[in-house]
């Protein structure tokens, strides 16, 4: 097998006293799809944090792409990066948060454009013409010169996506990028995935939408207590858990 | 209008009047009694008020007419508002730059921040004004080079800090002990959201600062920085310490040798009020300016509010009827 886009190995990370990830391993292959499941407070969105680096593994290590991320490996030392080529990695790790996080004083084409304007440094001209195109991909083309406010949860998770998608990432990561949103418009954003999926992009998704796990993901993960306690193909952990705490997790949600 | 006789009836309970007409019908705006009470009690306040200015002989305002423009007193002026300038545009720079101090990593940089704001804070200025005034006692030479090494140039200080220097460098460093925290307190109100989509995006340091985080702090910091500048300009009043010529400085001199001691001060305030009445407006119009994004409708300009009353009551003298429904535009 060649190399994954995402290889988690053994992470763990506190928080003072409290011991979030106790050794996750993960493998994304490029182009697959993975969906992370698990009750809250089982370190879902701390393990998608350590893998951009937003949130710094105490032990483990996290590779996309096969390269090494926060730390240049030396003779039997793992030295830390300095923070601007941390976040010259990040710019090949699309995030989209719960809470969109656009930035409000912008506009959508404007959230759209800094990323790869200022962190890669391309050409506007080139760059807005792409931000415009992403922009009608996630059916906003209307709403560029529009200020996130004035927008739909939906629409603003959508320029959000856009967002992501702009530096051209080598790896998506949802953290429950739904749970914000009226479910009525839980749809419009699942769409957009969909169709990235079926573009072929490599994603990681932490969802409660298990309709939706099943029928995207190529992997469903299941976490609890900071561990990964089951994955393989939707069909087996959603329907034929092996595990009880699994089963008692299905049950409750749906 | 062709409002039927059963547009008083109450709302359709059955299937009796026509829900259209009802909701075609204009609306009366509530009646507000107290407000026009309490405006009247505020004319006849403001008019006794005048009254007392413009009867009593002792304001001499034909004093304050002859000096209100006369060439001292607006150079004066000229100096305060420099001053002002300068302490407000150096002081919130160096605020800036401690506040940013203040909130980084480094123990090194926050503790010096730190330092910089306790000390400045606790001297008066008056003090430290009197203290770069009075440099020169305690080192009558300014010397440039490599540090305890060999000089590069060396100044006399009593040229180099000149009054007008010494009163800058004083207001200036005093402002921007305030500017720090007033700035700290602006970029800690922004969502830390935002800074962690910015570093997810890996945009560099200086642009995540520049771009996401302080233009969103302002709208934080210029209430208070609006205040801060009024202060400032009405605080420049206390470098008359250093002999330096600006307008609450000048008035002095004036009525020492003239006696009008009333009409001067009163010529030095009525400058005081236009200015500041010209920062506040430019305050609002900054404010307003970084509320964009952050609410989804503007307020009003206190102009187009008053177009838009006064619009409303053309109208509705001109029907003799309530305003339509929906107001204005
Ligand atoms: N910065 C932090 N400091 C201290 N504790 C934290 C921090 N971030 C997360 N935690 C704790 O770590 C645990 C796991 O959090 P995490 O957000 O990863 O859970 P989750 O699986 O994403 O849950 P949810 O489904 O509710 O989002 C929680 O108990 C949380 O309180
Ligand atoms: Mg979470």
């Amino acid at each position: 097998m060649s190399t994954p886009m995402v290889e988690v190995r053994g992470v763990h990370k506190s928080f003072g006293a409290l011991e979030v990830l106790r050794g996750v391993d993960l493998t994304v292959g490029a182009g697959h799809v993975t969906a992370v499941l698990g009750p809250s407070g089982s370190g879902k969105s701390t393990l998608l944090r350590c893998v951009n680096h937003l949130e710094r593994a105490d032990r483990g290590y996290v590779a996309v792409d096969g390269e090494l991320i926060g730390y240049r490996r030396g003779r039997g030392v793992l030295h830390e990066l300095r923070e601007r080529q941390i976040l010259r990695q990040r710019a090949a790790i699309g995030f989209v948060f719960q809470n969109f996080h656009l930035f409000p004083h912008l506009t959508a084409l404007e959230n759209v454009v800094e990323a790869p304007r200022f962190a890669l440094r391309r050409p506007a001209a080139e760059v807005e013409a792409e931000a415009r195109a992403l922009l009608d991909r996630v059916g906003l083309a209307d709403k560029a010169d529009v200020h996130p406010r004035r927008l739909s949860g939906g629409q603003q998770q959508r320029v959000a996506i856009a967002r992501a998608l702009a530096l051209r990432p080598k790896v998506l990561l949802f953290d429950e990028p739904t749970s914000a949103l009226d479910p009525e418009l839980v749809g419009e954003v699942l769409d957009v995935i969909r169709d990235l999926a079926a573009a072929g992009t490599t994603m990681v998704v932490v969802t409660h939408e298990i309709g939706f796990a099943r029928e995207v993901a190529d992997t469903v993960v299941f976490m609890d207590g900071g561990r990964v306690v089951e994955s393989g193909p939707p069909a087996q952990v959603l329907d034929a858990p092996r595990h009880e705490r699994t089963r008692a997790f299905l049950d409750k949600v749906l | 209008m062709s409002a039927p006789t059963t547009a008083e009836a109450a709302p359709p309970a059955g299937g009796g009047s026509d829900p259209v007409d009802l909701a075609g019908l204009p609306v009366r705006p509530a009646p507000h009694p107290l407000r026009w009470a309490a405006g009247a009690v505020v004319a006849v306040l403001a008019a006794m008020f005048l009254n007392m200015l413009v009867t009593n002989p002792a304001w001499k305002w034909d004093v304050v007419a002859e000096y209100m423009f006369a060439e001292s007193i607006l150079n004066a002026l000229w100096l305060t508002v420099r001053l002002t300038v300068y302490g407000t545009v150096i002081g919130f720079a160096i605020g800036g730059v401690l506040a940013l101090m203040r909130l980084s990593r480094s123990p090194l940089l926050a503790g010096v921040a730190w330092v910089y704001v306790w000390a400045f804070r606790s001297i008066p200025l008056i003090v430290q004004l009197l203290f770069w005034y009075n440099l020169a006692i305690l080192y009558d030479r300014l010397s440039f080079g490599i540090p305890f090494g060999p000089a590069f140039v060396t100044f006399p200080t009593m040229e180099l800090i000149s009054p007008m220097t010494a009163a800058v460098l004083g207001l200036a460093l005093h402002q921007a002990a305030y500017a720090a925290e007033i700035v700290r307190s602006g970029v800690l109100s922004v969502d830390q959201g935002q800074r962690e989509a910015a570093a997810a995006l890996g945009l560099p340091r200086g642009r995540q600062v520049r771009r996401i985080i302080l233009p969103q702090a302002m709208r934080t910091i210029m209430p208070t920085a609006g205040n801060e500048v009024i202060g400032l300009f009405k605080g420049t009043s206390v470098v008359y310490v250093m002999a330096l010529g600006e307008l609450f400085y000048r008035v002095q001199v004036i009525y020492n040798r003239t006696g009008d001691v009333v009409p001067l001060l009163m010529v030095a305030t009525l400058w005081y009020i236009v200015l500041t009445t010209l920062l506040s407006v430019a305050q609002f119009h900054v404010e307003r300016h970084y509320a964009k994004g952050s609410v989804r409708v503007l307020p009003p300009t206190p102009l187009q509010r008053l177009r838009s009353a006064g619009e409303a009551l053309a109208r509705r003298t001109a029907r003799g009827g309530p305003a339509p429904r929906g107001g204005t535009p």
